[in-house]
């Protein structure tokens, strides 16, 4: 097995500390908008990041190939992309398979090359394993085994589109503007401690699960435990490959509704639980017997998607910063308002959500402010002409 | 047979501060002080002493002082003071070297080799002034997994007995008869108190104490002492022995000269006669026959306790706390080297048994590789002497932890180890009426309060600093530790790197 720490921490630290900047915009009506908004507000939070990562995930863009997984691939060596197109024609009917489009773009360096393939997986249908996890397991297979090659993307109409450099200089390397998707999320990284890979970077991602996330999770020794109690290799070191594998075993494997999956990571207080009504008294009881071990402890925000749906939480005790805002049919999160602001001048309201409390927004359903939010209207004097950010 | 035994120590008056008030001659057990009144002065028999400091602590003109006696052997690095001692003892008697606590040789403590994590900068540091900090822990078995109906958000899974503990320190078993009925008492009032769990010991529980069954852990050891159906309804959690840390392998043994008319009572034994608890447990020679009895328990209390199942930790620890848990244990206890006891033979407490810190290790890590650590709570034992032992304990893999010494001592004991005479000074190691009333319940209640209250304040800020506000975050979580000191091996087996990695 190819040691992946070897690229991403090659100091052997116990785990990535990052902080960073989020963005995550989902139009709950279907409609596909271009990546410029999502571009323009990660821009606006440049200075969240160190140059050392920026990446994006946009949902609902390949629709002429709706039904296919779309495996995005990164190869350092021309011999590793024979190696997974081979290994992709043994596991998978490969529908179309072609370059990333990119265009040259100074700040971005030392590239990979960059491939996507839209296949059917060939599984026996009489298998047990379900489709999902014979996809995982290929996926596996390929990022830890076939040496110079990593999948960084594997769901259906979906792609994540990430590396090392600043968000804008990713969006303008994979020519985002030109994408069109219903729900986007974005990332700028701080790592502390990386050397800077290129499938190190967020969203984090397995099947179209995407996970983007700004900060450090002090329990990540026993989240990693917990998980590989499951099966669940984890061999990035980073807190986001843990995050990504606690819902996946939460809410595709164990069917635990969102809601309640972000009780697990980020639960009440025992004192809180204790002051519950008795039937909700001993779920929460029972979440946090069972899962303690996927307590999230430490700061953290994360903008999980999948098909759908739009997940933004943060810690418990809130020490890493969430803003929410509503437009419409619009739902907008980010780790600064003014980045809501900038693409959304005329945004309804805003609020800050209460740590632990997951906002989530879903295809079909209208997504409304809680009661605490701020209906907004500009200062006085102010003006987002003050703002400018180049894209 | 005129022992050659040099006295231990010497007890030193000194006359000017001496009053002749013979609180020393009424506060030794040992019968150390002596009041000559023909000179009208108190004397000290030396060789009777074993700096248990009961009277240099009530002398009101501190005219005591208990020093070791010089006494130099021919220096042998061999033939230590202490073998050459223990052979003369044997000599004598022409039996088995007894002793009380725990190990006192220099094994290595791994405690001392593993140091606990901070945050700095990159993830901040939470206050236990001005946040919430939670230790609170369940004991019992959990499922693999919480299924929820996903339109009416309903429960539907129905976990095993949970009993929630405030502070992860129970207090380990210790007998009625081993120790004084107001020990037991204290122990019982103050689990009560800081929201934690007492365990009875093997000898059953004085019936005035049931009051106090919430906080209960009922043991069942192989002598079945005190047990019977109301005591099993009566406890919290019910704990099967098997073995013990300080003595491996070895039965129980209170003499007949402890066993007094309440303690008899309580046993279920008669007055006077020695309560012999055999090494096995007669009905138990298999993992097969302790599934038995862990599901005989778990029958006659409804499922309504979890079960713990308690041994020493030994050379395939790993391999027979994994046959406990498919055997239906809810709780596993391991208690390791450094584990006390009322009396063990000194040669197996000094020489049988591994360190607990190896042990929570190795069980902890089998258990996840086996896919089974939800299944069960492991309880470790065997000398913790502080909250920084407690808190490497729990990230090397353990739910909570017993502690005995740490709690007599907070009672006022001073680990002279002769807890098997039953002559305790300090009313704690004994079941004479004069001195098991030295020790007030409420006040020993108090002092272990107090202790525990300590220890989490403790347990909060080192939490705290390690950016953490929940206990479970860090049970397992062997990244919080490094290693100062040992070699590849034992680094392995605990699973930590070395500091500076």
């Amino acid at each position: 097995m190819k040691d992946l720490q070897r690229y991403q921490n090659r100091y052997g630290d116990d785990k990535v500390i990052e902080a960073c900047g989020l963005f995550g915009i989902l139009d709950t009506a279907g409609r596909r908008f271009s990546g410029a908004e999502v571009i323009q507000a990660m821009a606006l939070m440049h200075d969240r990041g160190n140059g050392l990562g920026g990446g994006f995930a946009a949902y609902g863009i390949y629709p002429e190939h709706a039904d296919c997984y779309a495996l995005h691939v990164m190869t350092m060596h021309e011999q590793a992309r024979e190696q997974v197109e081979a290994f992709l024609r043994c596991h998978f009917d490969v529908v179309k398979g072609e370059p990333v489009p990119t265009r040259p773009t100074p700040d971005i360096v030392d590239p990979p090359d960059l491939h996507r393939y839209f296949v059917h997986p060939r599984r026996d249908e009489a298998s047990e394993v379900s489709e999902e996890d014979y996809v995982v397991g290929r996926v596996m297979e390929i990022n830890s085994g076939i040496d110079g090659a990593f999948v960084f993307s594997s769901g259906k109409n979906m792609g994540v589109f990430k590396g090392v450099g600043y968000p804008e200089q990713i969006a303008e390397y994979f020519c985002l503007e030109s994408y069109e998707g219903y729900m986007w999320t974005g990332h700028n990284r701080f790592p502390t401690n990386t050397p800077g890979w290129w499938g190190g970077a967020h969203p984090f991602n397995i099947l179209d699960w995407t996970v983007v996330h700004n900060g450090e999770i002090s329990s990540y020794g026993i989240n990693v435990r917990f998980l590989e109690m499951y099966g669940y290799r984890c061999t990035m070191q980073t807190d986001t490959e843990v995050l990504a594998y606690a819902l996946d075993l939460l809410i595709r494997r164990h069917h635990l509704p969102v809601g309640i999956a972000a009780k697990v990571l980020a639960p009440p207080l025992w004192g809180e639980i204790e002051a519950m009504e008795p039937e909700e008294r001993r779920l929460h009881e029972t979440l946090r017997q069972v899962y303690g071990s996927l307590l999230m402890n430490g700061p953290f925000t994360i903008i999980a998607a999948h098909e759908g749906e739009m997940i933004a939480l943060g810690d418990r005790i809130r020490l890493r910063p969430l803003v929410a805002g509503v437009k419409g049919d619009r739902l907008y999160v980010s780790s600064e308002e003014s980045a809501i602001w900038l693409v959304c001048p005329d945004v309804e309201a805003t609020w800050i959500p209460v740590g632990g409390q997951p906002v989530v927004g879903r295809l079909g359903e209208t997504p409304t402010p809680p009661e605490t939010a701020s209906a907004y209207v500009m200062p006085m004097g102010a003006s987002l002409d003050m703002v400018k950010v180049e894209a | 047979m005129k022992s050659i035994l040099p006295p231990r120590f010497i007890v030193e008056r000194d006359p000017d501060r001496c009053i002749q008030c013979q609180v020393c001659v009424n506060q030794c057990g040992w019968e150390v002080h002596y009041y000559d009144p023909i000179d009208d002065v108190v004397r000290s028999y030396d060789e009777r002493c074993v700096a248990c400091h009961r009277c240099v602590v009530f002398c009101p003109t501190h005219a005591l002082t208990i020093r070791e006696r010089p006494l130099d052997y021919r220096r042998n690095a061999n033939w230590t003071p202490e073998v050459i001692e223990d052979i003369y003892k044997q000599s004598e008697t022409g039996g088995i070297v007894l002793t009380g606590m725990g190990n006192d040789k220099p094994y290595r403590n791994y405690w001392d080799h593993l140091v606990l994590n901070a945050s700095q900068v990159t993830n901040p540091s939470i206050d236990p002034l001005r946040e919430p900090m939670e230790l609170r822990t369940y004991l019992g078995a959990k499922s693999d997994r919480v299924e929820v109906d996903p339109d009416t958000l309903e429960l539907r899974t129905q976990l095993a007995p949970q009993v929630p503990i405030e502070v992860p320190v129970m207090f380990s078993a210790m007998s009625y008869g081993a120790i004084s009925l107001n020990v037991h008492e204290a122990l019982a009032r103050a689990a009560a108190e800081a929201g934690t769990l007492f365990n009875t010991g093997e000898g059953g529980l004085a019936r005035h104490l049931y009051e106090y069954k919430d906080h209960a852990i009922a043991q069942v050891a192989s002598g079945r002492f005190g047990v019977h159906p109301d005591y099993l309804e009566m406890a919290r959690v019910l704990e099967i022995k098997i073995g013990q840390g300080a003595k491996p392998g070895i039965g129980g043994h209170l003499p007949g000269e402890k066993v007094s008319e309440p303690v008899a009572a309580t046993r279920m034994i008669p007055v006077g006669t020695d309560a012999l608890s055999p090494a096995p447990q007669h009905d138990i020679y298999s993992i097969e026959d302790l599934s038995q009895l862990i599901y005989a328990l778990k029958e006659a209390t409804r499922y309504t306790k979890p079960v713990s199942v308690k041994i020493a930790a030994v050379h395939n620890v790993a391999a027979i706390a994994s046959g406990i848990v498919r055997a239906g244990a809810d709780i596993v206890a391991i208690d390791g080297l450094r584990g006390s006891t009322g009396a063990a033979p000194k040669i197996i407490r000094d020489n049988v048994g591994i360190p607990i810190a190896l042990a929570i290790a190795a069980v902890d890590s089998r258990l996840r590789e086996e896919g089974i650590r939800n299944r069960a709570s492991i309880v470790a034992a065997g000398g913790f002497r502080n909250s920084g032992d407690v808190l490497k304990a729990i990230a090397l893999g353990a739910d909570a932890v017993y502690i005995g010494t740490a709690a007599l001592v907070a009672l006022g004991c001073h680990v002279c180890q002769m807890c098997y005479t039953g002559r305790c000074s300090w009313g704690i190691a004994t079941t004479r009426p004069d001195l098991s009333k030295r020790v007030n319940p409420e006040i020993g209640a108090q002092r272990l309060v107090n202790l525990l209250r300590g220890w989490s304040l403790e347990i909060k800020e080192m939490l705290g600093g390690m950016g953490i506000n929940a206990l479970e975050s860090v049970r397992g979580n062997r990244l919080h530790l490094r290693a100062v000191g040992l070699t590849e091996a034992e680094m392995q087996v605990l699973g930590v790197k070395p500091a500076g990695m």
